[in-house]
């Protein structure tokens, strides 16, 4: 939006060489709260686009309309996969997992406690498997190729297992994995929908170091082995500019900077909504970004 | 001895039936979290459905009865699931969201709907039905009593058994089992996760209406009358052996059925006949003062 002369060109991102999600306009507004303020961007294919801004500048808002948990006031979300293109902003929550292949975790971990780790990966690969157990009729007794699909299922979610490491875990029950553990498999089960794009709310949250680095390594592998877009929402600075491609940041629901991390760190946009407007005058980028990181209120949350 | 053994055997027979209504509100409790007043209103018309395709097989002639009785489940069944899918598009989904009593009270008057609607068209007066299944087995005749096991009673447990063994596959087994325990856990996740939750939860209660139906042709078998208002009695029996075994889980729904039909059984047999239902209450009063979430519930974890 507002974009700084003095950047050299190349450390801003072109928009939208190969855009996978195109948001338009976004508008969320509840009641009198505009959550989400006229935000566009594009995130694209096998890149990390991360979603950075501080506490309820509306980066899970944002989540939540790409993903339907909420009809946008105003504003056009465009999703280009596998050929098809898809209106998500118009298409009921399930059918944007089911039909766009839309995943998403979530800050706080919401896997099915009480089903084992490898039944929560077959879970995610339902709508094959409902269709391929003629609708739990012939499935039922192991017919109609029930049985070849459930292996494939079963051969998918171990394969993941293996990327993540926690094969040896398939038969216990979520709820009973460490906290790593679960951060891990939540991305493990997100990839069984074989998704076009992989939203994650603050995975890094609550890992100590070398989980974070693990994790880092994760996703870089998803983006380069298996070409999806990961849209990412990312509190640790460390993380934004060791794995993104391209971040975009929101402030009170409006986007104040876009591009590469390298540009969105010395945005003087940027330094403000992270330190305070009264900044008379502006520090060193390294030392603002070593600010920022470091500033990380958690009590604003909830929007 | 031979008396308590042959009571047993009653009781289980009569604890089947309840098993599978119970298990029909032990399953939708399970995915809405709502007791779904109309089910014993889908027994009582699974009765109706069975009794009106035993007479129209007789009219036209199919006598052999294997292949009758198969033709009755069949036809309870699919109706009785019809039902069970208006009720829930009717009386659950435009009030899903809404606050929490608003889906029992349409429940509840579904229930009453349903009710009336049957009287209105079959009337008020009970509904005889010659028996279908005659004989039995006799064993330890001995001078003060012998044990009578009947064909319909061996009917009864082994249809039951399958049916349940069924049920437990698809739950555990298949893709939609997988569906149903993932929208019980989380639906919002079941949702991202592509699964159609509205689809699933309209499953589950054509799942629950089809055992019901199934509990109703039993009855009918068994008992030889029903009248518009059996659903009202058996629903509450189902629902208390629901649970007594611990709403929500379904083992204990056929655990609770069980007993249920064993103490009203044994009351019956050896105190008073007038108290039994008394004594089912009363006994589902003890045991949720002492266990408050059933003989195999899970205590209630509250969701974040």
């Amino acid at each position: 939006m507002k974009e700084v002369s003095t950047t050299p060109p190349e450390l801003v991102i072109p928009s939208g060489a190969d855009p996978l999600l195109t948001v338009e306009h976004l508008t969320m507004r509840f009641g009198g709260l505009v959550a989400i303020d006229d935000v566009s961007f594009s995130a694209g294919k096998g890149e990390i686009t991360a979603i950075i801004g501080p506490n309820g500048a509306g980066k899970t808002t944002l989540f939540n309309c790409i993903t339907g948990f909420y009809t946008p006031t105003v504003g056009r979300l465009t999703l280009t996969a596998r050929g098809e293109e898809y209106l998500l902003e118009r298409m009921d929550g399930f059918r944007i997992a089911q039909k766009a292949h839309v995943a998403r975790t979530f800050q706080n971990i919401r896997l099915f406690s009480e089903m084992s780790v490898l039944e929560n990966l077959i879970v995610a690969q339902h709508n094959e498997l409902m269709r391929a157990s003629g609708f739990t009729v012939t499935g039922l007794f192991g017919l109609g190729g029930y049985r070849k699909k459930e292996k494939e299922a079963a051969d998918l979610a171990r394969y993941w297992l293996d990327k993540v490491n926690l094969t040896h875990l398939a038969d216990i029950n979520a709820g009973n994995l460490p906290y790593g553990d679960q951060r891990r498999l939540e991305i493990a089960r997100a990839m069984c929908i074989k998704p076009t794009i992989l939203c994650l709310d603050e995975p890094a949250a609550g890992l100590n170091p070398k989980e974070s680095s693990e994790l880092n390594k994760l996703l870089i592998y998803i983006k380069d082995e298996h070409d999806i877009g990961l849209l990412l929402i990312e509190h640790d600075m460390s993380v934004v500019m060791e794995i993104s491609d391209h971040v975009v940041v929101l402030d009170y629901g409006s986007k104040i900077s876009d591009g590469t991390p390298l540009y969105v760190r010395s945005d003087p946009n940027v330094i403000r909504a992270y330190l305070g407007e009264d900044e008379d005058e502006a520090l060193p980028p390294e030392v603002a970004a070593d600010i920022a990181k470091d500033f990380d209120p958690e009590n604003r949350e909830g929007v | 001895m031979e008396y308590f053994i042959q009571q047993l055997i009653n009781g289980v027979t009569l604890g089947s039936i309840y098993g599978l209504i119970a298990i029909g509100y032990t399953m939708v409790y399970g995915i809405i979290g709502m007791i779904n007043f109309a089910h014993g209103d889908i027994f009582m018309i699974g009765a109706f459905i069975s009794l009106i395709t035993f007479l129209v097989l007789g009219i036209i002639g199919i006598t052999w009865i294997p292949l009758a009785l198969l033709i009755v489940l069949l036809v309870s069944m699919i109706i009785a699931s019809i039902y069970g899918w208006t009720v829930e598009r009717l009386a659950y989904r435009p009030l899903r969201g809404s606050f929490r009593l608003a889906p029992l009270i349409s429940a509840i008057g579904m229930s009453i709907f349903l009710q009336n609607y049957v009287q209105l068209l079959q009337g008020a007066r009970v509904r005889p039905m010659q028996p279908v299944i005659s004989g039995g087995f006799t064993f330890l005749e001995g001078s003060a009593f012998s044990i009578t096991v009947s064909y319909l009673q061996i009917v009864i447990v082994l249809l039951t058994i399958i049916l349940m063994t069924a049920f437990a596959l698809i739950i555990s087994r298949t893709s939609l089992g997988r569906a149903q325990r993932g929208c019980e856990q989380d639906r919002t996740m079941s949702a991202l996760l592509g699964i159609n939750v509205d689809r699933t939860i309209s499953l589950t209660f054509v799942m629950g209406a089809a055992l019901a139906a199934v509990a109703g042709m039993l009855f009918v078998l068994y008992y030889g009358v029903i009248d518009f208002y059996i659903g009202f009695l058996a629903g509450v029996k189902a629902f208390t052996a629901a649970v007594l075994g611990g709403i929500g889980s379904l083992p204990g729904a056929m655990l609770g059925g069980l007993l249920i039909g064993l103490i009203e059984t044994y009351w019956s047999a050896y105190f008073s006949i007038e108290y039994k239902d008394v004594a089912a209450f009363a006994i589902l009063v003890l045991v949720l003062i002492f266990r408050p979430t059933g003989l195999l519930g899970k205590p209630e974890i509250e969701k974040v």
